[in-house]
């Protein structure tokens, strides 16, 4: 089985070919929406917790840059920022691929800094158009899992499916990454126990009870749930991670990948297989982080259809709930639905879903691509928090 | 016909898989076998009915594992949902 990808100059295969703009931080997003928009196919983003941001978030602006979609940056600083856009830059640089960077000070204002980000941009946008596809097999691929505006049917039909395709592209030398920490509250005995051994095993029991810790008040119920969970028949958050880790599927999990600290841990070489990343279940955040590891697709179920997407990472979108699919035929790639109707097996949907990563790795349009969604937003665990709460690293 | 699915042996609770009336018939699929129920109140599609009478403080079980714990008793065949069942995770208002 094979995919056809963008080779990158440090060997990770891409399945978009995208231009970057990335703002270091919020004062600066503005120029860069401006000289993306110049270039049809472009996309910009940016992090909004300031111009020094701290380590979590930098490491998640360069593991974007570095993800293997990317095939070129343009970096726009205010020129006074904390986290200097050519400090990122430089690192993303090391990834082979071309990177340049703009100070809008340094330009002399918005207007120059627009017209000098759109020449260049536009320059190292025509020159990747000369980059073509080529053949690889699946050990290139990561695959995001993630679900959100979970009903009962993402627990019965649309994540025991993507666990199906999980398990298949897992047994073709792939790996599949699944973050949301929260949401395996209630399911650590599930979880655990496919650990491929016992330090993996503690890690992801002290990930979720450091998640559980940071989540809950004192003097107030928890409660993780939002409308559409409790509208769809999930009644409490153990009941909604029970059903969210069947998409992780039944291979080993064979580590915990840490977002925050020093180091946003990659894969390690030959270790290709099924692992937690320890970051947030919001999204697009959670994206992002998985982008940031080196995950070029996601797959996302929503049993309420939820329909945005990223501009890194492109969503095949999947929902188990039959009536949501043909209300919103146009956002959804997958209908999990079949399984609630008894038309068709979790099996069968799970070998769709595999022969849609494989499609939409080799170039084919997700619905949300032809929608034009490109959210993009990253997540931050406060240090200062966790010393307070006492949350002990992984 | 009505349908449900109880996912493992051990769940006193069973999901539907259609909205149900009161006194309506629901056929319950566990592996290979059908359970019948007759149903109790309104209860939407999604959303939970009870296998076995929960008293309250017993837990609820689904998947095969603990989901929460009933709130107060839930006779066979009524919604089993948030104004019966309450979670046992994050509970910062025992402590």
């Amino acid at each position: 089985m094979k995919f056809v990808g963008f080779e990158r100059p440090d060997g990770s295969v891409g399945v978009r070919n995208l231009s970057v703009v990335i703002a270091a931080a919020d004062c600066s997003e503005p120029v860069a929406r401006a000289v993306a928009k110049e270039v049809d196919g472009a996309v910009a983003i940016t992090q909004h917790y300031g111009c020094i941001p701290g380590e979590m978030v930098a490491n998640t602006l360069i593991g974007v840059g570095k993800n293997p979609n990317v095939a070129t940056v343009l970096l726009v600083g205010m020129g006074c920022e904390g986290m200097p856009a050519h400090a990122l830059a430089k690192i993303i640089k090391t990834s082979g691929k071309p990177v340049e960077c703009i100070s809008v000070q340094d330009a002399g204002g918005t207007r120059k800094a627009i017209a000098d980000g759109t020449k260049i941009l536009k320059d190292m946008h025509r020159k990747i158009q000369n980059l073509k596809r080529s053949e690889f097999s699946l050990d290139k691929l990561i695959i995001g899992v993630k679900c959100g505006g979970s009903d009962t049917t993402s627990g019965l039909a649309g994540n025991p499916s993507v666990g199906v395709a999980s398990d298949l592209l897992v047994d073709a030398g792939g790996s599949t990454i699944m973050s949301e920490p929260i949401e395996a509250v209630g399911a650590e005995e599930s979880l655990s126990k496919k650990a491929i051994n016992a330090e993996v095993r503690d890690k992801i029991l002290k990930m979720i009870a450091n998640e559980e810790k940071r989540w809950k008040v004192t003097g107030a119920q928890m409660e993780f749930m939002c409308r559409g969970n409790v509208e769809g028949g999930l009644t409490t958050i153990e009941e909604k991670s029970l059903g969210a880790v069947h998409k992780i599927g039944s291979r080993p999990i064979m580590g915990v990948l840490k977002t925050a600290g020093s180091k946003l841990e990659k894969i390690p070489d030959g270790r290709n297989g099924c692992y937690l990343q320890d970051s947030t279940h919001m999204e697009p955040m959670a994206m992002s982080i998985m982008a940031a590891a080196g995950a070029q697709i996601v797959i996302f179920v929503s049993g309420c259809g939820g329909t945005f997407g990223h501009a890194i990472v492109p969503f095949i979108k999947v929902t188990g709930n039959p009536d949501i699919y043909a209300k919103m035929p146009e956002d959804m790639d997958i209908n999990a639905g079949t399984i609630i109707t008894g038309e068709e097996s979790v099996d069968s949907v799970g070998q769709r879903i595999f022969k849609e990563i494989l499609a939409v790795a080799s170039g084919k349009q997700t619905l949300g691509e032809s929608l034009g969604y490109d959210n993009f937003s990253v997540f931050r665990r406060d240090p200062r928090m966790e010393a307070l709460l006492n949350i002990s690293t992984l | 016909m009505k349908r449900a699915v109880i996912i493992n042996k051990k769940d006193n609770v069973a999901s539907l898989l259609s909205d149900v009336l009161e006194n309506e018939t629901v056929h319950a699929q566990l592996g290979n076998d059908i359970l019948i129920y007759t149903i109790k109140e309104l209860i939407r599609f999604g959303h939970k009915f009870a296998v076995r009478p929960i008293e309250k403080g017993e837990n609820v079980i689904k998947y095969g594992e603990v989901i929460g714990r009933a709130s107060i008793d839930i006779d066979i065949g009524c919604h089993a949902h948030v104004h019966n069942i309450e979670s046992l995770r994050g509970r910062g208002d025992l402590s």
